[in-house]
């Protein structure tokens, strides 16, 4: 599944580890969605869209 | 974005693996107690090694919970890397006891197979699964 975290990230200009932690999350599972090789379940990724303010199509993609 | 606007997570995580390393080891010094204290130290006296067995069970219950706190504050890919790691340990300790006690049956080996081998090997394997499946998601 493709998304747009890390250009959404870097557009706020936060490091992975600052969302890591807003996220509740390692630096590594942060790394590892960016780079599309962890899919987020449907909880975390609501919590990325509400700490983005969008909607989750507009963060994730098939 | 400050720096860590909720430590409180990591901080969490960092205190459970703290007191499962901590039941660990207080669970090997149980263990090593219970081996090596009826001959060495209380002369296989039965109610001194009474205690020291359920010393040992009882302290391993806590480390059993502990491990269960620490999987349960990890987030859900760290679970996915643990979960897989467990499942393969124990199809592994599964198939390589099954062969390992066969092999004095069939006289392959001339000692008799010790548990402790077979600890020794899940442990490895646990270990290694582990380190692989963090190295597959990087």
């Amino acid at each position: 599944m493709k998304n747009r975290l890390k250009v959404l990230r870097a557009e706020r200009d936060w490091t992975q580890a600052q969302l890591a932690d807003a996220l509740e999350v390692s630096r590594q599972t942060v790394n590892a969605i960016e780079k599309g090789k962890f899919d987020p379940s449907l909880p975390l990724a609501f919590r990325i869209a509400r700490l983005f303010e969008l909607p989750i199509e507009q963060i994730f993609e098939e | 974005m400050n720096e860590s606007t909720n430590p409180s997570w990591a901080a969490s995580n960092r205190a459970n693996a703290r007191a499962l390393a901590l039941w660990t080891t207080a669970w090997v010094g149980a263990t090593a107690l219970l081996a090596f204290g009826p001959a060495f130290l209380w002369d296989y006296n039965p109610a001194v090694t009474l205690v020291a067995l359920l010393l040992q069970v009882g302290i391993g219950v806590g480390m059993i919970l502990a491990l269960r706190k620490q999987i349960a504050g990890l987030d859900e890919m760290q679970q996915k890397i643990q979960l897989q790691a467990s499942a393969s340990t124990l199809a592994v300790g599964l198939v390589m006891a099954g062969a390992y006690e066969l092999l004095e049956d069939v006289r392959l080996i001339s000692f008799s197979p010790e548990i402790s081998h077979m600890m020794m090997i899940m442990a490895v394997t646990y270990v290694f699964l582990v380190f692989m499946g963090q190295r597959s998601y990087q």
